[in-house]
Order: structure tokens, then sequence, then C-alpha cells
């Protein structure tokens, strides 16, 4: 006698796979489905705009190098990490990140708030020598990073394709990207960036972040991406959210 | 049967060509661990831009688990499908095609990472391109390896193949699940997944968890249902326990992914169902893990002196230890102290060399002489040798990274008495520095113990005869 019956998946190779497909779907569905309703999910609060395409240049270096690896960007709500390293990671802060960038080790220390703590000079000399600036780090330098041109013309493509996954940039914001992209790495020194502003508000950061004004390097990029990091929410706001709650 | 009609009964070339490939990606995967692991105690060996950590973890994280753990996946399902079907491989053209066509993703993917493309979602960092490649190879597996089953001459299917079965299809679902992208453009490498933020997370971890449960683990729990028994001259212990063991653990692992995101942005009660599914499959880990010790019933002298069952016994061990250690660390509170430090990356070799790198090479080992057509391994003495250092490169491993983890998790936490963080982050950072030093040792040690195995399997397969052991053999029999 065989147990329960078993007999019959043993002897039926397709029946045990149907079974099989069945018993792996369940949770897998109970856990993700709901998460597509924005509602379960996000918290509304202020401030998350898309990346401008100069910052999305930047995340896909983050990405490109791997930076994910050794750096979280999920500050948890407990207390040490909080003091050291800010308000704790909303939902609604990586909404527009495809795909996230929580990280899962932190062999160097969480990004997630690291926009405005230093300026641009500490990050692009410690991108090129992290040694110079933190003489115990194990982090690897950088420096191609302020030689190598950043490569802009194709920005729109990129920005057409995250619009399909959801992310709102405009028809103009698309057709202005390379545009943009360039202002903002001139910076507002040198030329006019109404338009950068009109889109993507008025806190954008534009300036030369690598300070080399020659050439929009992918420094130049990467900085401003970590600039960003963290900045958006207007946390005054926030506080308001989670009080009512 | 003689080898000569085992050899036109069943396609042996494939499963020899996976089998050697195996061996080549291990030392692969081995040294780039190995180098990466320096690059953590000597950063200059950051060699920018195609040689730093950030592009070179992947490339070893994908080396043993895919490549190295794959083709041993490859091979030894092939094997077991044919042996406890009865009949050969469905179709040798597709079953040769799944061969190449999996080196090549292998390389595409490495390549890629080396030049810096990657979609940084761990373990499954390869681009769409890759993704599609990958996704037409596994089809292709699948097909062969169901129809062999679907035509096989044996009433019942063995259990062994149940496993294999559902680790084939689960990663097709993983793998097509977590990959579903935008291409910026047909001639762009790059694309964007369509899921964002806390969406892209729990896919990705849902992904991520079960590469460890269906492709590390029930892949390799069939390798166990079958060598073990073979190599032990024993049934399984149970064939109830094994239904049991089968069923309950690919239901409950599949929820487990959450465990990885703890006190993020992910929902809470997300986060505890994960936790919650993690505790409960510490039981249908337990329970394989039971069936194959037990299996051992009545043989157990086998355990002094046969080092093939020692590997594989030690593999059951560091299975148990693993999954013990896993559910504990998925309990919230003590995820607060583990997460992010390298306890996590502890807990996962203790289960990659300790679990899966020991029931493959205690599989290779069974299976060379059988696929070469010799009577046995050219030396035992050199299986005893590759078991002790590398059971001596793991104990340097894990030990090291539980004290740094630990250490560092209770650094980050630690206030002085005015209340303020004691350590700067870089504080933490030097403390870790002795340990990553021992790590590499561990590291070393273990692809000292594989080379040991290249070599002894290199004098099997040519044939060579040990004369030494083969003389103490027969004196030992005499006396």
């Amino acid at each position: 006698m065989s147990w329960l019956n078993h007999d019959k998946l043993e002897r039926n190779s397709l029946l045990l796979l149907a079974f099989i497909i069945v018993a792996v779907l369940i949770g897998g569905i109970v856990e993700i489905i709901p998460l597509f309703r924005k509602e379960t999910v996000i918290e509304p609060v202020e401030g998350v705009r898309p990346y401008t395409p100069l910052e999305l240049a930047g995340y896909n270096i983050y990405i490109r190098e791997g930076c994910y690896n050794c750096h979280s960007q999920q500050i948890r709500p407990l207390r040490d990490e909080v003091v050291r390293y800010g308000h704790y990671s909303l939902a609604a802060e990586s909404m527009y990140d495809h795909p996230f960038q929580w990280g899962s080790k932190r062999t160097g220390p969480d990004l997630a708030r690291v926009g405005g703590k230093y300026s641009d000079e500490w990050h692009v000399a410690h991108l090129v020598e992290p040694r110079d600036l933190v003489p115990e780090s194990i982090m690897p330098s950088y420096g191609f990073l302020a030689k190598r041109a950043l490569k802009i013309h194709d920005i729109d493509n990129h920005m057409a394709s995250l619009r399909v996954v959801g992310v709102p940039y405009s028809d103009e914001m698309i057709k202005m990207g390379e545009k943009d992209a360039a202002a903002q790495a001139i910076g507002i020194a040198r030329t006019d960036i109404s338009g950068l502003q009109s889109r993507y508000g008025e806190k954008v950061n534009a300036r030369d972040f690598d300070g080399n004004p020659k050439m929009i390097s992918e420094m130049d990029a990467l900085v401003a991406y970590l600039q960003v990091l963290g900045t958006m929410v207007d946390f005054e706001a926030a506080k308001d959210v989670e009080g009512a709650e | 049967m003689s080898s000569t009609m085992l050899e036109e009964k069943y396609n042996y070339d494939v499963v020899r060509l996976f089998t050697l490939a195996t061996l080549f990606w291990g030392i692969v995967g081995f040294a780039a661990g190995i180098f990466i692991a320096l690059q953590m105690v000597f950063p200059s060996l950051n060699i920018e831009p195609y040689l730093s950590f950030g592009r070179l973890r992947p490339v070893h994280t994908s080396a043993v688990i895919f490549a190295f753990g794959g083709n041993a996946l490859f091979a030894t399902s092939y094997f077991v499908v044919q042996r406890t079907c009865g009949v050969r491989l469905w179709n040798d053209k597709m079953a040769m095609f799944t061969f190449w066509g999996y080196q090549a993703f292998i390389v595409i993917a490495a390549l890629g990472y080396i030049l810096g493309v990657t979609q940084s979602k761990e373990y499954a960092e390869p681009e769409w391109y890759a993704d599609l490649w990958l996704a037409v190879v596994w089809v292709a597996y699948l097909l062969v390896y169901l129809m062999t089953c679907i035509k096989r001459k044996e009433p019942h299917l063995y259990v062994a193949n149940w496993f294999y079965l559902a680790f084939i299809i689960t990663v097709a679902v993983l793998h097509i699940g977590n990959n579903i992208s935008i291409p910026v453009s047909i001639t762009d490498v790059k694309s964007y997944s369509v899921f964002s933020g806390v969406q892209s997370a729990m896919i990705q971890w849902w992904y991520g968890h079960n590469a460890v449960g269906f492709f590390l683990t029930a892949g390799f729990l069939g390798m166990m249902y079958y060598f073990i028994p073979k190599q032990a001259g024993r049934p399984v212990y149970s064939y109830r326990l094994s239904i049991v063991h089968f069923w309950s653990l690919i239901f409950i692992y599949i929820w487990a992914g959450p465990h990885h995101l703890h006190y993020t942005a992910l929902p809470d009660w997300a986060q505890t169902l994960g936790m919650t599914f993690s505790i409960m499959l510490w039981m249908p880990s337990w329970g394989g893990m039971i069936n194959g010790v037990m299996t051992l019933s009545g043989a157990w002298h086998k355990l002094r002196d046969d080092p093939i069952i020692q590997f594989m016994i030690i593999a059951l061990a560091f299975y148990g230890m693993s999954t013990f250690e896993g559910p504990l660390m998925s309990i919230r509170s003590v995820n607060a102290l583990s997460h992010y430090t390298d306890w996590t990356i502890g807990h996962v070799h203790s289960g990659a060399l300790g679990w899966v790198g020991f029931i493959t090479f205690g599989a290779l080992y069974y299976l060379v002489p059988h696929l070469w057509g010799r009577e046995k391994m050219y030396s035992t003495k050199l299986i005893s040798l590759h078991l002790w250092v590398a059971t001596l490169g793991i104990v340097f491993y894990i030990t090291a990274m539980w004290v740094s983890g630990i250490m560092q998790g209770l650094m980050w936490r630690s206030y002085n008495d005015m209340g303020f963080l004691e350590y700067s982050f870089v504080e933490t950072v030097m403390a870790m520095k002795p340990f990553y030093a021992i790590r590499v040792m561990g590291g070393v040690l273990y692809l000292a113990g594989a080379l040991i195995m290249i070599y002894n399997v290199w004098k099997t397969i040519r044939g060579d005869v040990n004369a030494k052991e083969q003389i103490s053999q027969t004196q030992g029999v005499a006396a």
C-alpha cells in the first residue's frame, strides 16, 4: 500500500510536475501580489521625484561598479542606525529605483542618506583614492571615473524605457534629457538651469560636481547621484503623516 | 552489465563533460573567491576598472553557484535520471545542446560582469540577453529531463528525481519572474527591471532565497538521495519521511524570502510571514538530513574507513548546521544584529562549502570511476587528504566570519557613557582585518583540497594504478 496515494504521483511524471508547480507558487503569490497595490506599500510622502538625467546616469554607474555589493541603501528603524545614518528609509524613497539598491551587506557604510553630508570635493577625492581621506578604508579606488567622458547621448532611450515600467518622465523631460544632464553638470554658476528646475524642482543640485569644467565626466554623474540620495523627502511633511497614523 | 554495454545503453558522454566542467569551474570559482577575499585585506589589489571587488564579486558567486554547482547538478541529474529510470536520455543532441549552451551562458555572464554589465540583483546579475539565453537552455534541460522520466522503464519515479524535477521547474519560474525587464534598445546591453523599490526587493529575495532553496538545496538533495544509498549500499532510511520531506520542503521554502528584508520598508506582515516560514523550514530540513544520515543504518562501519561516505555525511552535518543557523538568523531580533554583517557571509559559506561542496565532491568521487570505467578512484588516501584539508578550510572560514560578523554588529550598536555611538564606521572596518586574513587562509585550504581532487581524478581517468594502495589492500585481505 502506498502512503496517502503518493503512488499516483510517482507513476505519472506530468501529474507530479503539476503538483510541484502548485506547491511552489502559493507562497510567492501570497507574498508578492499584494505588493502591486501601491497603497499597501507606499506611505504618501512629498518630494520623491524621478532622477534627473545626470543622476540617472550616476545611478547606472553605481550599478555598473557593483557598489551595492558593499553599501546598503536602507536604514532600519533601529536606534543606532537612525543615530548613525538619519531617518529610517521609507518605501517611497526607492519607488523609482528599477531595481532597488537596498543591498544586503555593509562592508562600507549605508548610503541611503549620504546626499549633502559631504562636499563634492570630498566625494571626488574619496572616489579617486579612498585612503587619502580615510587611511583605513578598504574601498577600491575609482580614479578612472574622473577621466572618462559620460556617455549621455542615449539617455532619452533610458528615460523612455523607465517610463514604460512606470517612472513618470514626461515627453518634455525625455526630449530634453541630454540638455538637462549637461546643464546640471555645468552648473548654476555658468549656465541657465531654469528648464532643469522647472522639470525637476527648485531643489535640484546643479554644479560642476567633479570640479573639472572641461568635461562632463562619469564622476560628475556619480557624485550628482550620491548627493541626491536621501534628500528628496521633506521630513517635516513626513512627520505629519506618521503622526496621523 | 559490462562498462561497454553501459556505454551503449546510457548517454555517459554528456555526463562526463558536465563532470569535467564542474571541476574546472570549481577551481575558477574558488580562486575568484580567494582573490576577492584578498582584496578585502589588501585594497591595492583592486585593479580599476575591470578587476575591482564590485565587479568581481558576482564573478565569484556566479562561478561557484551556477558554474560549479550548476554543472554538478546537470552531471548528476543526467546520470541519476538514466540509472533510476533504466533508459537513455531522451534526446542526445538536445542534452549536448544544454552542455554547450550552459557553458556559453556562464562565459557570457562573467564577461559582462567584468565589463560592468549587471542588473545589480544578487545571484541574478546577468543582463536580459544572457537571461533569455539561459531561459532557452533551461527549457531544453527541463524537456530532456522530463521526457526521460516519462519514457522510463521503472514503474515508479525514484525520489531523487522528484527533487531534481522540483529544482528544474522552480528555478525556471524564479528566473523568469525575477528577470522581467525592458531593454533600453535591442542593441543595448542595459535593461530596466519592471519592478521597483519594495516590489523589486521582495521579488529579488523571493528569487534569491529560493536560488538557495531550490538550486543549492533541492537539487543537491536529489544528489543525496541517490549517491548516499549507492555509496553506502543501503536503501534510503525512510520512504515515508522522504515524501514528507519533499513536499514540506518545497512548499515552505518559497515563503522564506522576506527574512532578507527585516526592518526594511517591506510591510511588516510580509516580514512576519517570511520569518515564520523560515522557522518552520527547520523541520523539513532536518527531516531530510536525518533521512540521509540514517541511510547508513547497518553500515556505520563505512563511516570509519570510506572517505567518500565521510564527505557525504560531513556534508549533511553542515547542512544540518546551516539549516539550524538559518532559521535562527531569520528571527527578527537576531537579524537586527546579523543583517548587513559577515555573519551572513559565514552562514552562506557553511552551506556552500560544507553542504553543496562536500555532497558534490562525494558524488563526483563515486561518479568518476563509473563514468570512465575504472574500478575505483586512483587514490583513497588522497580523497581522505582532500576531505580533511577542506574541512579545516571551512572551519577557518566560518569561525572567522562568525567572530567578525557578530563583533561588527555589536560595535555598530555600542554606545559610550555619554550616550553617543562608541565607534565610527571605519573603526569597525579596522577590527575586521585579522578575520579577513583568516578567511583567506580558509579559502586557500579549500582550494588546495579541490586541486588534490583534480590530480586524483586526472590519474583515475588516465587509468593509472596506484601500486602502493593496491599492495596495502592485498595485504589487508591476506591478513
